[in-house]
């Protein structure tokens, strides 16, 4: 496979804008005779529907949720960067793509994430004018705070619900266009397959999740917005129902798969209570700012902690990195908490450090801390039923974002022409570890302004021949998925798709998590076939296929997972080095950082599909740094 | 401890549904209400039974998809709280609780605890938006938006389109989903131009959905979990007021 990344040359700041221009147009009388599917309704996928739409593509849009005004992008917090340096601090293009790459631990494409900080400005405009509410000065100016990897106020945000006012932004321009009939929506249907005819994506394989009916959708070019595979874990911040189906079943029929291993651990969850936990749930990064994080200095302590006294207590961030103490990045904080519970120092279930707020109440009073995070604590006292104010509050880290995502070239368009990859889904900007408020700007840029523009150099580009059902290749996908759901549905073993999912995400999460080596990734590796063996033959999911049936959705899902977790693990184990999110413990400096290894690494994973069973082939794409030069990152 | 449930059963919106009886012995103080229903389910699943279907997602009372009533109180007795984010501690050894979908007309049920919401989406369809095509914003900061109408609107918008307004309405009225639309993008300079238009429209629309009219009850204000206020129902009538004067001619095109 040749990995053609279209990245333009001439200096970094001109390039997109050269490229665009050098881009072939599609007619706008001609734009109508185009059918583009968009999968997924999230910040990615609702902005790109909306947007080709009024460019009068015809758009069709789908999404597994009753209401496309439900994807998890909805859950984002914090808020949304752009160098709009409406603080006069001293913020530019040029620094949000420094801070990014450097942030990324120098594994994301420099053009990429240069073209994201120019559009960043653009992003922010357009959610003003649909009416987005972000927070406002008494001036009424568009106010600004902080956040991690960034010494500049440059994010936005609408109190604690960035994502969720960003997605109703993007879900009424998508509705706008609903009405005028240029998107016609698709809920509760899930993507099962995509259908490539002479090498190109020519539509997708649909099942209605309330009749189950398969349905047969053609296109001139597909689009998947379906976000990241967190839920490999089983355990993580993400929804429920995101999944890795589509982005799984385009790697099957062709797409690479970029570096898979590259996975955003969040220091600041809730913790594990028991078997039955069925999510995690992501408390902001924000509480760093006056929490303090510690552990009994003791193993196996188990005061409650208003009884262990100051001079038994371990502030270990604070004792370890004393400049950048509590705020170190998501990565290192993340680390630091794993390690202390190894050592036995865990608090709670034993998976727990504590953030003490006991402190900052101290010195600033209860109602001031009340009033910088009143929401959080509420939050955190509704699940884990303790007041934070009286009682330091206890954290673990969750997996919370994929970096790694569908290989895409410059045009955001994957290995299969036609076939592209916006927002989570691909593999992006981000590098190694992406910078917090980063994922909402590069979803919305995706589908707000790259891919309206990209898609219709290639449909003018490209002699799309007319295809109908008939087709063997349709005919194909469409018997393949019918074939799946029953025999999902005629084992009837005696384990739930469910407990089989938490098995592999303890595994996973063991293995391949927040540190990972050697032997733990080759014994994944073994131990994952087995289970999709037993899963096979042992899964037990009731009714039939012709209703709505949750556990029949769930157990298809699960199939994915447990195929992709093995090209997971592959890839971590092939990457020896440590790398932003990515840490083999084999490479650490001595005081225990990532230490990355330029020489041999400096690259993009693409894993190409090789058929069932077979070790599938990796592909490299070099990266090259010509503006911000690899450093080791140092927080000391 | 342990629960006694009686659970809305419907297998299809063709069937006639009855309540079921369970005994739920597995509950933990610290599971969420829709973790305690996984449980049960993972049981049922056991025992061959079919599973209860309830809809959920994000399970951090933000992407609005569950909800249902529990003991005719619609996402439970806890305020500003919605069904996922509701825990058993809440709850004593021995309850009895009854679940029930959302019940109104614009809501069909689908399948035991999940109803059809899609009416939602078409009030937004007829204009719920501000119409600005991508690639059309002036700066950011070329109109200035007074703090409290930017936190006012904020309060409306954070609408999560649960239903649970309609569930607990006796006329199954959309009134304060509607008013919380009609008051976020109503109250910000960028609204202005379609702000009468606007309002007609989603009013139309709510009647072609067959929700009922509001009588200013307030038993919406009281369940919404995210506890919008009944005055952007004040505000919608007052919009809609106003525009069906200014705009009596489109009032009536609209309404044929």
């Amino acid at each position: 496979m040749e990995l053609k990344s279209r990245i333009p040359s001439g200096p970094i700041e001109q390039r997109w804008e050269r490229h665009r221009f050098e881009m072939k147009l599609v007619n706008p009388a001609n734009k109508r005779k185009y059918n583009i599917i968009v999968v997924g309704s999230g910040l990615a996928g609702a902005s790109a529907s909306a947007s080709l739409a009024e460019l009068g593509y015809n758009v069709k849009c789908f999404c597994f949720q009753d209401s496309p005004r439900r994807a998890h992008s909805i859950a984002a917090q914090g808020g949304i960067n752009a160098a709009k340096n409406y603080q006069n601090d001293g913020d530019s293009i040029y620094r949000l793509f420094y801070d990014t790459v450097k942030g990324g631990d120098f594994r994301a494409r420099e053009s990429n994430v240069y073209r994201l900080a120019q559009i960043s400005l653009n992003i922010i405009d357009q959610c003003v004018a649909q009416g987005v509410p972000f927070a406002r000065e008494y001036g009424g100016t568009l106010t600004n705070r902080s956040f991690g990897g960034a010494q500049v106020s440059r994010t936005f945000y609408a109190r604690g619900q960035t994502g969720q006012q960003l997605l109703l932004g993007a879900y009424q321009a998508l509705l706008r266009q609903v009405g005028a009939g240029n998107v016609k929506m698709f809920s509760r249907t899930e993507m099962l397959d995509l259908i490539v005819i002479d090498g190109k994506a020519r539509g997708i394989v649909t099942r209605n999740l309330i009749t189950g009916k398969i349905d047969l959708h053609l296109a001139d070019a597909v689009v998947l917005g379906t976000g990241g595979y967190g839920n490999v874990f089983y355990l993580s911040t993400n929804a429920k129902g995101s999944n890795c189906t589509a982005i799984w079943r385009a790697y099957k029929r062709g797409a690479a798969f970029g570096n898979p291993c590259f996975t955003q651990i969040h220091p600041t969850c809730i913790p594990v209570t028991g078997d039955y936990q069925s999510k995690l749930t992501l408390m902001s990064e924000s509480l760093r700012n006056d929490g303090r994080i510690w552990v009994p200095k003791k193993r196996g302590d188990t005061r409650p902690p208003h009884q262990i006294p100051e001079k038994e207590r371990d502030y270990y961030l604070e004792r370890k990195y004393p400049s950048f103490g509590n705020l170190v990045p998501r990565d290192v904080a993340s680390r630091n908490a794993k390690a202390v519970c190894d050592e036995g120092r865990g608090v709670g279930s034993e998976l727990g450090v504590y953030l003490d707020f006991a402190d900052a109440i101290r010195r600033w009073g209860k109602q001031s801390i009340r009033e910088r995070y009143g929401n959080l604590f509420d939050m955190y006292e509704r699940i884990a039923g303790e007041n934070p104010y009286e009682v330091p509050m206890r954290i673990y880290p969750a997996i919370h974002y994929t970096m790694g995502g569908l290989w895409v070239d410059y045009n955001l368009m994957t290995t299969i022409p036609g076939l592209y990859a916006i927002g989570e889904a691909n593999f992006s900007d981000h590098g190694a570890n992406r910078l917090g408020a980063s994922a909402l700007m590069q979803g919305l840029a995706d589908g707000y302004f790259i891919l309206p523009y990209t898609i219709g150099d290639y449909l003018a580009s490209t002699k799309l021949e007319t295809v109908d059902a008939s087709h063997s290749a349709v005919r194909d996908a469409e018997t393949g998925v019918a074939r799946q759901t029953n025999r999902l549905l005629e084992i009837r073993g005696k384990r739930t798709a469910a407990s089989f999912h938490r098995e592999l995400g303890r595994l996973l999460w063991d293995e391949c998590g927040m540190s990972r080596n050697k032997p733990g990734l080759k014994k994944a590796l073994q131990r994952i076939p087995e289970l999709r063996e037993e899963f096979w033959k042992n899964v037990n999911v009731l009714g039939s296929g012709e209703e709505l049936n949750q556990a029949l959705e769930n157990a298809g899902r699960v199939a994915d997972f447990l195929e992709f977790g093995g090209l997971m693990c592959l890839d971590a184990l092939h990457r020896n080095e440590s790398c932003g999110g990515h840490f083999r413990e084999e490479h650490q400096t001595p005081d225990g950082e990532a230490l990355r290894d330029d020489t041999h690494f400096s690259y993009v994973a693409a894993w190409e599909y090789a058929g069932p069973g077979k070790a599938p082939a990796l592909n490299k794409e070099p990266l090259i740094f010509e503006y911000v030069h690899p450093a080791q990152r140092s927080y000391k | 401890m342990k629960l006694t449930l009686h659970i809305w059963r419907q297998k299809n919106p063709n069937h006639v549904g009855r309540m079921v009886l369970y005994e739920h012995n597995k509950v933990n103080r610290h599971m969420s209400f829709l973790e305690m229903l996984d449980v049960l389910n993972e049981e049922l699943i056991a025992k061959g039974e079919d599973p209860i279907a309830f809809d959920h997602d994000c399970r951090e009372g933000i992407c609005g998809s569950c909800g249902f009533m529990i003991n005719g109180v619609a996402h439970g007795p806890q305020r500003g709280t919605t069904v996922c984010q509701l825990h058993m501690r809440h709850f004593k050894d021995g309850d009895v609780l009854y679940l029930e979908p959302w019940r109104a007309r614009a809501f069909p049920v689908v399948k035991d605890l999940v109803v059809d919401r899609s009416a939602f989406d078409r009030i937004i369809t007829s204009g719920g938006f501000i119409s600005v095509p991508t690639g059309n914003a002036p700066d950011g900061n070329a109109i200035p938006v007074p703090k409290r109408n930017a936190d006012l609107a904020m309060d409306a918008a954070t609408c999560i389109g649960c239903g649970a307004c309609v569930a607990a309405c006796p006329n199954a009225a959309a009134a304060l989903f509607t008013g919380a639309k009609i008051t976020h993008l109503g109250l910000l300079p960028q609204g202005q131009p379609e702000r009468y238009q606007r309002v007609l429209n989603l009013v139309v629309q709510v009647k072609q959905e067959l929700f009922g009219s509001c009588t200013n009850i307030g038993e919406c204000e009281a369940v919404c979990p995210k506890e919008i206020k009944l005055e952007v129902i004040a505000r919608m009538n007052r919009d809609y007021l106003r525009a069906s004067w200014v705009q009596r001619g489109d009032a009536l095109r609209n309404e044929e």
